[in-house]
């Protein structure tokens, strides 16, 4: 997969149909820590690992406020993820100034895919190297939707992006027929047991998680660790009865829906590794 | 040939009366709720007040149309980074109302050449609870008061305010507490009082008044009748 003779320039096609930098693009964003999202008919959790450097440093932020009613986590080049929210941000201020009403989640997911792409499209620039889990409420509902760096997006029921998030997918395949109607207290503890998943062994505290809520009603934000503690020890005390499942067929659990038809089969390598990415 | 006058402006005036008022831990802010254009009545039941921030709230009278233009531009945070919601999202908290007074200052005088037809008032609670008050012209030339009026009836009401509540001016050294020693429900009846009596005198204010009170429990909003003549 590295060194390869067409990979200098994201301009430059491989032979076999692969813009072979858009997949180290993508290649990044595995490499970024875990961050996952599930949504019922009303509500859309997001929730991340936050490990700090060291002892002595703040944690990086990975969850961001765009809106009311949209949030966004990232994984990946946490830089990137910081200038595409301001681009969120102000994309939503001047809609809601200009019309009155909140910018609906699905054009705000369409105008992110379209500014992925076109760093796919110039020799002076790359792609960026992170993927956004959005959550956004719009007339319809609850909305869940995965932007990669290929410029490429898909709505999810559940979906988890980064490091080990090949666990939380497996727990969250297992459990997300139940999701649509689930209270948010249920929610929200799925949302951490999926986070607890991709620390392998490691004990989940507040401390080393972010979880942020938005729903119809609730306007996004980010719950307060002493919340998310008392979580913590509320199913901690029930003990967790998840076996271990071998099943890495991804394409069972994800409900992925291009919205404007986009070929998702033509990209071959790198769209595989958006729908369902598999460790290659 | 004699310089041509325009005959027609792109300014209107639609009348009313903005008061507001600050306490050591609160701060009321009213205006009338008539909305008028030359001697006739558009709407008895417009609000001038705009709510900014959480505990920051604007009252501005003259040409609703650019006050209404500034108004989304403040609460919009357009163009230029730095507006409000831009502000919280990068500051992660509300901007507090001196900040918001120095903003609304600078956007004002960014039209220093084409100028929002707006007087306003801006009345909240600082950093540390206390109420304060901001009162400017058209092109952003503000001062922090103890209590403030703008608009058509501000001629009648300011005289009534400056005898009642004796502000010191702020450019007195020592710096002292611009603030009125009033209690909250006193500040109400006197703010009540202010715009009955306005409303006697000046054509332009009446109807309805709608007083906004800002505390540290939050913002509270009351409604009285005025003369409709």
């Amino acid at each position: 997969m590295f060194r390869n003779q067409y990979d200098t320039d994201v301009t430059t096609w491989s032979p076999a149909g692969r813009l072979f930098q858009v997949e180290y693009a993508m290649e990044a964003v595995k490499q970024g820590s875990a961050a996952i999202g599930l949504r019922s008919k009303t509500h859309i959790v997001l929730g991340c690992v936050n490990k700090a450097n060291s002892e002595l440093s703040s944690h990086q932020k990975k969850i961001f406020k765009v809106d009311d009613h949209i949030g966004v986590a990232i994984a990946g080049l946490t830089a990137d993820g910081r200038v595409l929210s301001r681009y969120m941000r102000n994309e939503c201020i001047n809609y809601s100034f200009t019309y009155e009403s909140p910018l609906p989640v699905g054009r705000l997911v369409v105008q992110l895919a379209d500014k992925a792409q076109v760093c796919t499209q110039r020799s002076w620039k790359r792609p960026y190297g992170v993927g956004l889990l959005v959550a956004g409420l719009d007339e319809s509902g609850a909305h869940l939707y995965y932007n990669c760096p290929s410029g490429n997006y898909f709505e999810y029921q559940a979906f988890a992006i980064g490091s080990r998030s090949q666990a939380a997918k497996t727990y969250l395949e297992r459990r997300f027929e139940n999701f649509a109607d689930s209270s948010w207290d249920d929610l929200v503890k799925d949302a951490l047991m999926a986070i607890r998943e991709t620390l392998q062994g490691e004990t989940l505290k507040s401390s080393i998680c972010t979880v942020a809520v938005v729903g119809v009603g609730e306007p996004f934000h980010i719950l307060d660790q002493e919340t998310v503690q008392q979580m913590i020890d509320a199913f901690e005390v029930v003990g967790e009865q998840e076996g271990s499942a071998a099943e890495p067929d991804a394409a069972a659990g994800q409900e992925a829906a291009a919205e404007q038809g986009a070929a998702a089969a033509d990209q071959g390598g790198s769209t595989d590794e958006c729908v369902a990415p598999m460790d290659i | 040939m004699p310089k041509q006058q325009a005959n027609w402006s792109p300014y209107d005036n639609n009348g009313g009366s903005c008061v507001a008022v600050s306490g050591a831990d609160y701060c009321v802010i009213a205006a009338d709720t008539r909305m008028s254009t030359g001697y006739n009545i558009l709407t008895r039941d417009y609000s001038k007040i705009c709510k900014l921030a959480d505990k920051c709230v604007m009252a501005s009278s003259g040409f609703q149309a650019d006050v209404k233009a500034l108004q989304k531009h403040l609460a919009a945070r357009h163009l230029v980074p730095l507006k409000i919601q831009i502000y919280q999202h990068q500051h992660n908290k509300q901007m507090s109302c001196p900040a918001m007074a120095q903003l609304l200052s600078n956007t004002l005088y960014y039209k220093r050449f084409f100028p929002y037809y707006s007087f306003n008032v801006l009345g909240g609670l600082d950093n540390e609870g206390k109420g304060c008050v901001f009162t400017y012209d058209a092109v952003g030339s503000y001062e922090k008061v103890g209590y403030s009026s703008q608009g058509s009836g501000s001629t009648l009401i300011m005289p009534f305010l400056d005898n009642q509540l004796k502000s010191p001016s702020p450019l007195l050294l020592p710096v002292q507490d611009a603030v009125t020693p009033l209690a909250e429900a006193e500040a109400v009846d006197l703010v009540k009082t202010v715009f009955a009596s306005a409303s006697e005198r000046d054509i332009y204010t009446g109807d309805k008044l709608e007083i906004v009170v800002i505390n540290a429990d939050g913002i509270r909003r009351e409604h009285m009748d005025l003369r409709k003549d």
